[in-house]
């Protein structure tokens, strides 16, 4: 693991990169064409939060690792990323589901980052997320209203991507110990601050969609201790296959 | 000297055109937020519009060219502090933007509608007819929508409010 300083802004940029990833396998599958643009629209919004913030991270980390090599040559034990965002994209409902879980809580981290004034550089960074967040969590919810308020089986569909997803949920607020460190405690917001608006927000969404929450509270966990599904490893094969392939390609 | 060297660096920048809105500048677009000689180097503050927008490089390979036309020692600078908004575009370059066929962010309002689940109130830059629609929040650009028209049917697109 890296230095404590540095880590917390791992947890940021995995999770922007690797759900960028899982999103523009969407690219050219999408069910129509302005949902395959704003999927990949999406993807490049977290790849451009990914790559200044793990600049970020590797300026602090002080090893001289610069984005790319953070994002190419990191295995998949040293990848910090929720579980959630590393699933496989499953159906469109199952996609939309994550983007919905994810968007509603990066919104609060973001939004908590950017007030507070500790650290300049990182709530510059999530100042401009915000703005882009915005975008994607009112596309995502107004995906799964009309998913969940629609047709029977489209009904049906979300409903079970959802209780697919819910157990990988519960790793959105697990800090793992990390508040305990000196050093970001000033600027990390305590996750589990964000439990509360972030149900009550799903919970809106999920009510005017006519859907439901599973009850389970039982979470799966280990992706930010580098602890993965094996999908990460897969996925990561091939993101990483022509850099390591290549070291020195050049576009 | 230097207030001089400045001003002919800026001139040429006025020149430096956005790769995905070719028909507007990058001084237009409010993304340089300042130039200055520091050590006999030219720093030329760039704003990006979306952290995530691909046009970047290329905007910064564009200007560091052109500046070096004037200056050899030039440097690039990514200010991200304050964030770059669509208010940073003049009222001139709004109406330029509709000109080519972009309906110009409508101020902070519309985004907001958007945001709120409402239906925004867009123009068609074509015919000026408020009887649009929102097809897809995300365009050909992370900077776009994407509306169609239902008067005269043109399909557009919308600069965001961010």
């Amino acid at each position: 693991m890296t230095s404590s300083k540095a880590s917390w802004l791992f947890w940021l940029a995995d999770d922007a990169l690797v759900l960028s990833q899982r999103l523009s396998e969407w690219c050219g599958h999408g069910p129509v064409l302005e949902e395959d643009i704003a999927l990949s629209n999406i993807a490049l919004d977290l790849i451009g939060q990914a790559r200044a913030l793990l600049s970020l991270a590797g300026e602090r980390e002080g090893k001289g690792r610069d984005e790319n090599q953070l994002a190419y040559f990191r295995t998949d034990r040293e990848y910090c990323n929720l579980l959630l965002l590393e699933l496989p994209n499953g159906d469109f409902g199952d996609t939309m589901a994550r983007q919905f879980f994810f968007d509603q809580f990066s919104l609060l981290r973001y939004e908590a980052l950017a007030a507070q004034t500790e650290d300049k550089e990182l709530a510059a960074i999530a100042a401009k997320a915000v703005k882009e967040v915005r975008y994607h969590s009112a596309h995502s919810s107004k995906w799964i209203v009309r998913l969940g308020d629609g047709t029977p089986e489209s009904k049906e569909r979300i409903q079970a991507s959802i209780n697919r997803l819910w157990d990988y949920t519960g790793e959105l607020f697990m800090d793992y110990g990390m508040n305990e460190s000196p050093e970001s405690e000033s600027v990390m917001p305590a996750l589990a601050s964000l439990v509360e608006p972030w149900n009550k927000a799903v919970g809106a969404i999920i009510a005017q969609a006519t859907l439901e929450l599973p009850k389970t509270s039982w979470a799966q966990n280990g992706g930010r201790i580098g602890k993965h599904t094996e999908h990460l490893s897969y996925m990561l094969a091939e993101m990483q296959v022509l850099p390591r392939t290549y070291p020195d390609a050049k576009w | 000297m230097v207030k001089n060297l400045l001003e002919r660096i800026e001139s040429r920048l006025h020149r430096v055109m956005d790769p995905e809105l070719p028909f507007l500048t990058v001084m237009e677009l409010g993304m340089i937020r300042g130039i200055a000689l520091v050590n006999n180097t030219a720093v030329i503050q760039l704003t990006p519009t979306y952290t995530g927008c691909p046009a970047t490089d290329a905007i910064k390979e564009d200007l560091q060219n052109a500046a070096e036309e004037i200056h050899p020692n030039v440097q690039i600078e990514l200010v991200m502090t304050p964030a770059w908004t669509t208010d940073w575009i003049s009222d001139e370059t709004r109406s330029k933007m509709a000109q080519n066929g972009v309906a110009p962010p409508e101020g902070q309002s519309a985004d907001k509608a958007f945001l709120l689940g409402d239906e925004r109130i867009v123009p068609c830059p074509r015919c000026k007819t408020n009887k649009t629609k929102l097809v897809s929040p995300f365009g050909s650009t992370a900077c776009k929508a994407h509306f169609t028209c239902l008067e005269c049917l043109e399909p557009f697109d919308h600069f965001k409010c961010i």
